[in-house]
């Protein structure tokens, strides 16, 4: 049997976050919640005599994502019309960028958290700019055209047939939904439609060269069906191809009920978009020093970001990698840290990433609107690693710093959480649960070590998790070679 | 006093200011004379009454409570809009069936200038289909007459702007020019019509036929009339990235010096099937202007021959996707069974008429996958040559001197079911719009049949001013442009 080896090339659709759309001054509005045609004009909706003016802020997050692409940046690029009829086209073309784009030959370094670092480098084709459609809204006889969405600024992000598994387009979505994220251009809400994917997927034989006959599916909306469908693609051709059978060239939806990808349009029905310059918009300079401007304002990159936490915090790559897909985890981990006074990164990132992670999820909270400051969250670690309280109890106060806010010590003092370090006061414990165990201490003395544990279980459930462990461990250890001792002697007289 | 419509705009103008007449009066006079000869002439597609009233009313009290204040000459002015210019609440048609009923959200900038100064919207004068054709024997609302001969055509595309001034319905009157359509009927209708610049006056509002060719343009009585109309409406608009940043000139009609003039007379428009007593009022305006000091040189410009070719590449192509929004979704009627995408079908099957129909199928053709470098791109390549010559020749003279279209007025159905034969009368025209520079056409004498024989300046790209101050000095020696026609 053939081995094949997939190669996946990915188109990432993401919309920017301007205040204004591509072409015209109305505003960019949340097109799942808003009013119908409530952020339209003239230009947007393709009223006769209307021109488009080209949004700069459009532009300007299209270069910060261009640079942190490591892409080129074109000198002067064209906008061009692409003409095809559709009710959620209002000109019957869409302005996009074809012979000549903003930004070609990228790269970015993907975080495969089954690599060692992140090694896997996606190369990017280009970078171009475009505007949106609206929306139709399907009723029993009848659709609805919505025009709030057409001509929102859209960034298509094309990248090289680098990818060699579903998952891998899957890490890479993720990295760029990220990168848009730290670039503040994109709120990576996909539920919202504000990123969209079309795959390309062929096989070859393993070891072999040229590539295969490629299909393209479009209209991917979720990290899930985008990986989903690609495994779905890759063993459907792959089944073909063992039974001598051709893969035909052809452009595929995804049918989330089925699971399975469907042909979408025939060969007869292949669209010639009619490609030529928007004679509208004057060809796009890019002026150098605005690019170095931008290039100088880009925040650090999470894949830097990644390496420097590994390097400066210690923190493992799958640590490191959750800690720095978010920028605003990031920054809440740094500022941890900053405030922690020498409190182990490495510890302040597992309850991170851990404890208070599982309540943000939880509640669906961001971070930033967390009651938990970073602040608190050093402390409450501060205070578990200095044995001053418990882990058990160190995640009742985080619960009820999460509920509530504040300060972790005044948590502990009201909840009276502090653990119990006195010595004598554990040992009294320590002879009590032992004189009310006699059977469990007989069979202790008698070989069976593991006892030893029922015990610390018990004395700390006499202290309500508030006993130091370690020092139970040493009294209960105390207590029972003394017990040793004596029937040892006992039985020896 | 003379009827109030005979006077020029800029003697109402004066008028107004002495108090001799209101706006409302001069509205009132050109309403009633539309009501009296536009069932002959057909100008308008639609006459905005109550709009018109009210605007002149404003104006008379602007004139009243600002007294002695430099205000813009247009203010008070009715002048008539050609139907592809957006006018706000005012139906706006294309001359096409698949904009019946129209109402545009909004005024085109060319537009809001001149209302802005105070001018006065008699209403929206006729076209061919979409500005497509030289006669308005395309526009689905049925053709305008000239008033010279009512047989005639009034060309086109801005047939009813042409006529409308022609016949003192108004005192000017905005076009547009995407191939001739301002100058050529200016030429047929005896009245002086101004080709801007590519750039020089917003788009904005201006339905789009060739958007790399359309240009906004205005008619009167003569080149006085139009200056102060250019003044308002050229100038940076930060809604048409293609309207350039350049400072409008100050037009300076008097004391021109035609001594200091080069005049280029290009050999390749003086051609077979020039109608002989169409060269020969040219060649004597040409005269008329060495007589007065001009340097008349004889100048080439080579490629003029493809200046057809090209056009009919470059104009389709771009309104095969301009016209491609009307599908009956947003606006306009709808037709068809009520599903997409045969709504689309019927829809502009049935509303589109045969020319536009023609011209978006040249174009979608030109563009098509396989076809596209040898015919849009190459007439991209030749419009570049094409603008060479007038760089070219523009070294050695001011203006070129030359025929605005191969004939006079032609008769009603005279070109029947030969577009080809039609698309040659813009042989002249078409260069300016390809190379983006501005022309001015100006009447220069009567045909034996009475009919009206234009002449045509070109200029430098932004060089308007050169164009009026020449133009000007000449109907100051001549009396042309004060014949009209008896309606
Ligand atoms: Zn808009």
């Amino acid at each position: 049997m053939t081995d094949f080896d997939p190669v996946i090339g990915l188109e990432v659709h993401a919309e920017l976050l301007t205040r204004s759309k591509m072409f015209c001054g109305c505003a960019v509005v949340d097109s799942t919640a808003a009013e119908p045609n409530s952020s339209v004009c003239e230009i947007c909706s393709g009223m006769p005599g209307s021109l488009p003016v080209i949004n700069q802020r459009a532009v300007e997050y299209a270069l910060r994502v261009a640079l942190a692409l490591n892409c080129s940046i074109a000198e002067t690029s064209v906008f061009a019309r692409k003409n095809y009829f559709y009710p959620d086209l209002p000109k019957g073309f869409q302005i996009t960028q074809y012979e000549f784009p903003l930004a070609t030959d990228g790269w970015i370094e993907i975080d495969d958290p089954s690599a060692p670092v992140s090694s896997k480098r996606v190369r990017i084709r280009r970078v171009h700019l475009e505007e949106d459609t609206g929306k139709l809204v399907h009723r029993e006889r009848h659709s609805l055209v919505d025009y709030n969405r057409s001509g929102v600024p859209l960034l298509e992000i094309v990248s090289e047939p680098d990818l060699g598994s579903a998952d891998q387009a899957r890490l890479y979505s993720l990295s760029l939904r990220s990168l848009l994220r730290y670039l503040e251009v994109n709120s990576g809400d996909l539920e919202k439609g504000v990123m969209r994917f079309e795959a390309n997927v062929s096989l070859r034989p393993a070891g072999s060269v040229e590539l295969g006959t490629r299909t393209e599916i479009k209209n991917l909306n979720s990290f899930r069906a985008l990986s989903r469908s690609i495994e779905y693609e890759i063993d459907r051709q792959a089944t073909l191809l063992r039974s001598g059978k051709p893969v035909a060239q052809d452009t595929l939806g995804w049918n989330e009920e089925q699971q399975i990808t469907v042909s979408q349009r025939s060969k007869e029905e292949a669209h010639d978009y009619r490609y030529f310059p928007e004679p509208d918009l004057p060809p796009l300079h890019i002026d150098e020093t605005w690019v170095e401007q931008i290039r100088a304002d880009l925040p650090e990159l999470p894949a830097v970001k990644r390496a420097r936490f590994m390097s400066e915090y210690g923190l493992n790559a799958y640590a490191a990698g959750v800690l720095t897909a978010e920028r605003s985890t990031a920054a809440f981990y740094e500022a941890a840290i900053e405030s922690s006074q020498g409190t182990s990164p490495v510890k302040i990132a597992n309850w991170l990433s851990g404890d208070l992670f599982g309540l943000l999820n939880e509640a669906g909270v961001e971070i930033d609107q967390s009651k938990v400051t970073s602040e608190a969250l050093a402390g409450l670690v501060a205070l578990v690693e200095t044995g001053q309280i418990s882990a058990a109890s160190g995640k009742a106060v985080l619960d009820v710093l999460f509920a509530e806010g504040g300060s972790p010590e005044s948590v502990v003092e009201k909840e009276g959480l502090a653990q119990v370090q006195d010595q004598a006061a554990i040992r009294l414990i320590v002879e009590q649960v032992l004189s009310n165990n006699p059977d469990q201490v007989s069979e202790y003395l008698a070989g069976k070590p593991a006892l030893s544990e029922w015990f610390v279980g018990q004395i700390m459930r006499e202290t309500r998790g508030k006993a130091d462990p370690a020092r139970v461990r040493t009294e209960l250890d105390a207590a029972l070679l003394a017990l040793n001792d004596q029937e040892q002697s006992q039985s020896g007289r | 006093m003379a009827e109030l419509t005979d006077l020029s705009m800029l003697e109402a103008a004066s008028a107004l200011r002495a108090g001799d007449v209101s706006s409302t009066e001069l509205t009132r006079a050109c309403l009633d004379r539309i009501r009296a000869i536009d069932g002959d002439v057909h100008a308008f597609l639609t006459v905005t009454d109550d709009l018109a009233l009210a605007q002149a009313e404003a104006a008379d009290r602007k004139f009243k409570t600002r007294p002695g204040e430099e205000l813009p000459l247009v203010l008070g002015i009715p002048i008539a809009v050609k139907d592809v210019l957006c006018v706000e609440g005012v139906p706006t048609t294309c001359g096409s069936r698949i904009l019946e009923g129209y109402r545009p959200p909004y005024s085109a900038t060319s537009v809001t200038r001149l209302v802005e100064a105070g001018a006065v919207i008699l209403g929206k004068a006729n076209t061919d289909e979409f500005a497509m054709g030289s006669s308005t024997e395309n526009s689905a609302y049925g053709v305008s007459h000239n008033p010279w001969n009512l047989d005639r055509v009034p060309g086109g595309s801005s047939g009813g702007p042409a006529a409308a001034v022609a016949a003192r319905m108004c005192f000017a009157a905005l076009g547009t020019d995407t191939g001739g359509s301002v100058r050529q009927p200016a030429a047929f209708c005896g009245v002086s019509g101004l080709k801007t610049s590519y750039g020089r006056i917003s788009r904005y509002g201006l339905i789009a036929y060739g958007s790399s060719l359309d240009t906004v343009g205005a008619l009167a009585r003569n080149i006085a009339d139009l200056a102060p109309i250019f003044s308002l409406m050229a100038g940076h608009d930060p809604l048409d990235s293609t309207s350039v940043t350049d400072p409008v000139p100050e037009i300076r009609l008097n004391g021109a010096d035609l001594r200091e003039l080069r005049i280029g007379v290009p050999k390749e428009y003086f051609i077979e099937g020039l109608q002989p007593e169409v060269e020969t009022a040219v060649r004597e305006a040409i005269d008329a202007f060495r007589g007065m000091g001009a340097e008349i040189r004889e100048i080439s410009l080579p490629h003029t021959d493809l200046a057809v070719p090209v056009y009919y590449l470059i104009a389709p192509a771009e309104a095969s996707a301009n016209l491609a929004r009307y599908d009956g979704v947003r606006y306009g009627p709808r037709r068809g069974p009520g599903k997409y995408p045969d709504d689309y079908f019927v829809t502009r099957g049935e509303l589109f008429g045969d020319e536009v129909k023609r011209r978006i199928m040249l174009g979608t053709y030109a563009l098509s996958a396989g076809y596209y470098d040898a015919y849009y791109g190459q007439a991209q390549k030749v419009r570049t040559l094409i603008k060479q010559d007038f760089d070219a020749a523009f070294k050695d003279v001011d203006l070129i001197a030359c025929p605005v279209a191969p004939t006079t007025a032609f008769g009603i159905g005279a070109h029947g079911d030969d577009p080809l034969s039609m698309y040659l009368e813009d042989v002249f025209t078409l260069p300016a719009n390809l190379a983006g520079i501005p022309g001015l056409s100006f009447p220069v004498g009567f045909d034996s049949d009475g009919l009206p024989i234009g002449m045509q300046f070109m200029a430098p790209h932004l060089k308007e001013a050169q164009l009026f101050s020449a133009a000007h000095t000449y109907q100051s020696a001549t009396s042309w442009h004060t014949s009209w026609p008896e309606l």
